[in-house]
C-alpha cells in the first residue's frame, strides 16, 4: 500500500518545481489533480527541450505531470469558480506559484480557502520568498542560480560563471514543498488544522549551499575560488576532481593525497608533504597529478584504484550509463501511456517504499481530460 | 511556535552528508534527532575538512549539517552497547543509515533485526547504487555519482570535458528523497498503524534528477549530449539560455524571443532569427551575437531595458553582492546557532516556512557523546 493512499492534491501550480512535486505526492499513492486554464492548459505544456512534443505537449510537461488527471477551470468564471471551490472543500493539499496578489484576486487566497477547508494544506511556490522588494520578480531556474551564487561554484577557474544544465533550483524547491506539505499533514492528523507552507527558488539555492556557506560564514568570507583544471569543488583540498586520462576521464572523490600518490608508484614532491598544502596548493597538486594520470586510460586507473577502494570513477555519458548492467539493475525506467495510446518512457520514483519500486504507467493528462468525470463523481453538474 | 514533527524521535546512524541531511530536515520540522556514533572519532565527517577551516576543533561541513541534534556514543560491535542502543530504538519512529550494502548487518540494524523489536518503525536508508547489481559494494561519493550519471555532461560549455556541480548536490537530493519517504510512511503510520522500508540510493535520485533529459535521451533515438558552443546554461535549451558577461560582471537570460530581446537591445543581427525554431537549431551564432553584442554595456542598463519588458534575465551576483541586497536581507536566511561548549556559529536556517513564520533553532552541532549520559538516564538505558 502507497503511503499517500486516500490524499487528494490540488495542483494550479505551473512550469516546473510545483508539479514535479506534485508528481511526487502522486508516485507516493496521492491522488492529483491539475486545475487548468480550457483549452491552452498550464503554460509549462509549452516549455520545451530540443523542441520535442508528444502530443499538443511537450516531453518536459508529460515528464513533470504523469500519474496525474487535469481538471480545466475558468477561474475568472463565477460558475467554475464555485466548482473549484467544492473540490477544494473535499481535498487535502493546494499548490500553486503564483505571483504575490494574484490568488487573492481570483479569491483562493489562503483565508478564503482555509474558510471552506480548515484542514487543507495550502502550498505556495514563490521566487523570492513572498516580502520584500523581490517579491513580485519573476522566479525562473537560471536566474535564480545566477543571482544566488550557485554559478559560482562550477566550472574552472577562467570560465564564466557556470549554470547547472538542469532545473536545481527547480527541482529542490519542489522537495522542499512536499518535505513542508507531509510534515503539515503528519501534524494535521494531532490536531486537524490545515497549514500553509511557503518555499522560494532563492531560499532553496541558498539551502543546496548550505555546506558552503556555513564555510564562508565562519571563514571571514573568502569567496570560493575554483580551480585552473578538473574543478569539482570550491572548498575540497587535491586531488578531488576530474582528470584526464589517455582515453577518456578520471573522477578522483575523498581519497588522501599521499595514499593517491603512492599507489600510483609515485613520490610525494616535498613541497607537497604538509597536508595544509592539499588544499593551499591544490592547483600546482592537481597539474601535477594530471601529467601522469593522462599516460594511462582510464581503465588502467580503474584497476589500480579500485582494488583498494579509493574513490574513483570513470565518467559517463547517457549511451554508456543507460546501456549498462549496473544501471540495468537499478529497473530506473518505465514507458507511460497516453489516452492516445502514445508511449513515452521516462525515469520513476527514486524512493522504494517497503522493498518495492513505484511504478506507473499513466501518463500525463491532456488539459480537462478528466474534467467531465470529476464532475459527475463530486456532483459538480456540468462546466 | 510549534512544530510539526514535535515528538516524533529519529534514531540516526548517518554518516557525511547525505542521510544527515535527511536527519537535519526533519530535526528543522521539529523532531528529536539522535546520532547515534562510534567511540573515539564519531561520524568521520567531523574531520572532514573544507577549506582548510576548523570551527571548534570540527569540520564546517560536520557544523552545517549537524545543528540541532543530539550525540550518543555506542560502538555497536559491543553487545552491552547494542543492546542499549536497541532500548532506544524500541522508543522510535524512524532508524536511518547510510551504510554500504551488508554493513548494517554487521552493526545489527538490518531492518528484520530492527523490525523484530520495534514493528512499527520507519527504517529509512541510502546506498550508493541500490541493493543488487554489479555496482552494489562501490562506495558512492558524490563526485562519482555525477561522474557516472552523466550529470557532468550537461554543464558548461561544448569541448571542455566533464563538468561536475561544485557541490555535493547528489548528497542532498538523494537526503531530500529520504526524508520525502520517511515523512510519506510517517503519515501512513498514523493513519493505519504499520511501520515500513524507505530504500533511496544516490545514483536512482542522480537518474530522476535528470528526468527531462534522460527522458529526452529515450525520445531522441539516444542522440549525445551536446552543450552550447559558449554560453551554456543547458544543453537541451535553445539560445537566448545563459549567462553572459557584460562590461562590469554577467548576465543571465532565460527564455525569450531573440528578435525581440534584439530590439530591446538594439542588436539588429538578432532580427535575422524571426523562427522560434531556429533559437535551438541556431543558438551557437545566436549566443555568440549576443555575448559580443552584452559586453558593450554594464549590467544595470541591461537589466534597465530588459525586465522593463518583462524578458526573464538577472544580475550574476557573488555572495557578498547578493547579502548585501535588501532581498536578501529581509529573509533572515542566516541564524546563529550555539555549542554546548559556547562556542557560536554562524549558518543557513531551514528554507521551508511553514503559517509565515520561518524554522529556526539556536541549537548547533553536539560534541562527540554530548547526550550519552542524559539518554540513558531519560530512556534507563542500562
Amino acid at each position: 500500500m502507497l503511503p499517500l493512499e486516500g490524499i487528494t492534491v490540488l495542483e494550479f501550480a505551473q512550469f516546473m518545481a510545483g508539479p514535479s512535486a506534485g508528481l511526487k505526492f502522486a508516485d507516493l499513492g496521492a491522488r492529483v489533480i491539475k486545475i487548468e486554464r480550457p483549452k491552452t492548459g498550464e503554460a509549462g505544456r509549452q516549455i520545451a527541450l530540443k523542441n520535442i512534443f508528444i502530443d499538443e505537449s511537450s516531453m518536459v510537461f508529460h515528464t513533470a505531470n504523469r500519474n496525474k488527471e487535469s481538471y480545466a477551470a475558468n477561474l475568472k468564471d463565477p460558475q467554475d469558480l464555485e466548482r473549484v471551490k467544492q473540490l477544494i472543500a473535499r481535498a487535502d493539499v493546494m499548490t500553486h506559484n503564483f505571483r504575490p496578489g494574484v490568488m487573492e484576486k481570483i479569491g483562493l487566497d489562503y483565508n478564503t480557502v482555509q474558510a471552506i477547508n480548515p484542514g487543507i494544506i495550502y502550498g505556495v511556490v514563490s521566487g523570492y520568498g513572498p516580502i520584500g522588494p523581490w517579491a513580485k520578480k519573476p522566479g525562473q531556474d537560471l536566474l535564480i542560480q545566477s543571482l544566488s551564487g550557485f554559478v559560482n561554484l562550477s566550472g574552472n577557474k577562467e570560465d564564466e560563471p557556470t549554470a547547472s544544465g538542469l532545473a536545481t533550483s527547480d527541482i529542490f524547491t519542489g522537495v522542499h514543498l512536499v518535505q513542508g506539505i507531509l510534515a503539515a499533514l503528519i501534524e494535521r492528523n494531532h490536531t486537524g488544522k490545515g497549514a500553509k507552507i511557503e518555499v522560494s527558488l532563492l531560499e532553496t539555492t541558498l539551502d543546496l549551499q548550505f555546506e558552503l556557506l556555513t564555510t564562508y560564514l565562519n571563514d571571514g568570507n573568502l569567496l570560493p575560488e575554483r580551480t585552473k583544471q578538473g574543478h569539482a569543488h570550491a572548498y575540497m583540498e587535491a586531488p578531488y576532481g576530474i582528470y584526464k586520462t589517455k582515453d577518456g576521464y578520471l573522477a578522483i572523490a575523498l581519497t588522501p593525497l599521499d595514499t593517491l600518490v603512492k599507489a600510483m608508484g609515485l613520490t610525494l614532491p616535498d613541497l607537497f608533504l604538509d597536508q595544509n598544502t592539499w588544499f593551499s596548493k591544490r592547483d600546482d597538486i592537481m597539474a601535477f597529478l594530471s601529467d601522469y594520470l593522462v599516460k594511462e586510460t582510464t581503465q588502467h586507473w580503474l584497476d589500480v584504484f579500485e582494488p583498494l577502494d579509493f574513490r574513483v570513477s570513470d565518467v559517463y555519458d547517457y549511451k554508456t550509463l543507460l546501456n549498462h548492467e549496473g544501471y540495468h539493475a537499478l529497473k530506473m525506467d518505465q514507458d507511460v501511456v497516453t489516452s492516445d495510446g502514445i508511449s513515452m518512457k521516462t525515469t520513476r520514483c527514486p524512493i522504494r517504499i517497503d522493498g518495492k519500486r513505484i511504478f506507473n504507467k499513466k501518463s500525463a493528462p491532456k488539459v480537462g481530460e478528466n474534467t467531465a468525470a470529476i464532475n459527475k463523481e463530486f456532483n459538480l453538474g456540468d462546466s | 511556535m510549534k512544530k510539526p514533527l514535535e515528538g516524533i524521535l529519529v534514531i540516526d546512524f548517518s554518516q557525511y552528508l547525505s542521510g544527515a541531511s535527511a536527519s537535519l530536515r526533519l530535526a528543522d520540522l521539529g523532531a528529536r534527532v539522535i546520532k547515534i556514533e562510534k567511540p573515539i572519532t564519531g561520524d568521520n565527517c567531523r574531520a572532514l575538512y573544507c577549506s582548510n577551516v576548523v570551527m571548534n576543533g570540527e569540520s564546517s561541513l560536520f557544523h552545517a549539517v549537524n545543528r540541532n541534534k543530539e550525540s550518543y556514543v555506542a560502538d555497536m560491535k559491543n553487545q552491552v552497547d547494542r543492546e542499549k542502543v536497541y532500548q532506544l530504538i524500541k522508543k522510535a519512529d524512524i532508524l536511518m543509515h547510510n551504510f554500504r550494502p551488508g554493513v548494517a548487518e554487521k552493526l545489527g540494524i538490518e531492518y528484520p533485526q530492527i523490525q523484530a523489536i520495534n514493528p512499527e518503525i520507519i527504517y529509512g536508508d541510502i546506498t550508493g547504487y541500490g541493493k543488487e547489481g554489479i555496482w552494489k559494494d562501490k562506495p558512492g561519493l558524490d563526485l562519482m555519482i555525477q561522474s557516472i550519471s552523466g550529470i557532468t555532461q550537461l554543464n558548461g560549455n561544448d569541448g571542455a570535458g566533464p563538468v561536475p556541480i561544485g557541490l555535493a548536490v547528489i548528497d542532498m537530493l538523494s537526503g531530500a528523497h529520504l526524508a520525502q519517504g520517511l515523512l510519506a510512511c510517517l503519515y501512513r503510520k498514523q493513519i493505519k498503524g504499520i511501520g515500513g522500508t524507505v530504500e533511496v540510493s544516490m545514483l536512482a535520485s542522480a537518474l530522476e534528477y535528470q528526468f527531462e533529459s534522460i527522458t529526452c535521451f529515450f525520445r531522441d533515438g539516444g542522440q549525445p549530449t551536446i552543450r552550447p558552443k559558449s554560453n551554456s546554461a543547458h544543453a537541451y535549451l535553445g539560445a537566448p539560455y545563459g549567462v553572459y558577461a557584460t562590461k562590469n560582471g554577467a548576465i543571465a537570460l532565460a527564455m525569450g524571443s531573440i528578435p525581440f530581446i534584439g530590439e530591446l537591445i538594439e542588436c539588429t543581427a538578432l532580427a535575422n532569427y524571426p523562427e522560434a525554431e531556429s533559437w535551438f537549431t541556431k543558438r551557437d551564432e545566436i549566443k555568440q551575437i549576443l555575448a559580443e553584442h552584452l559586453k558593450t554595456k554594464d549590467t544595470k542598463d541591461w537589466l534597465a531595458v530588459l525586465e522593463l519588458a518583462d524578458i526573464w534575465c538577472a544580475e550574476v551576483m557573488d555572495w557578498k553582492t547578493l547579502f548585501d541586497t535588501e532581498a536578501f536581507k529581509v529573509l533572515e536566511m542566516v541564524q546563529e546557532v550555539n555549542r554546548s561548549s559556547g562556542y557560536t556559529y554562524k549558518t543557513t536556517r531551514c528554507p521551508i516556512q511553514i503559517n509565515g513564520a520561518w524554522l529556526t533553532s539556536q541549537t548547533g552541532s553536539p560534541l562527540l557523546g554530548e547526550h550519552t549520559e542524559k539518554i540513558s538516564n531519560e530512556f534507563s538505558l542500562n
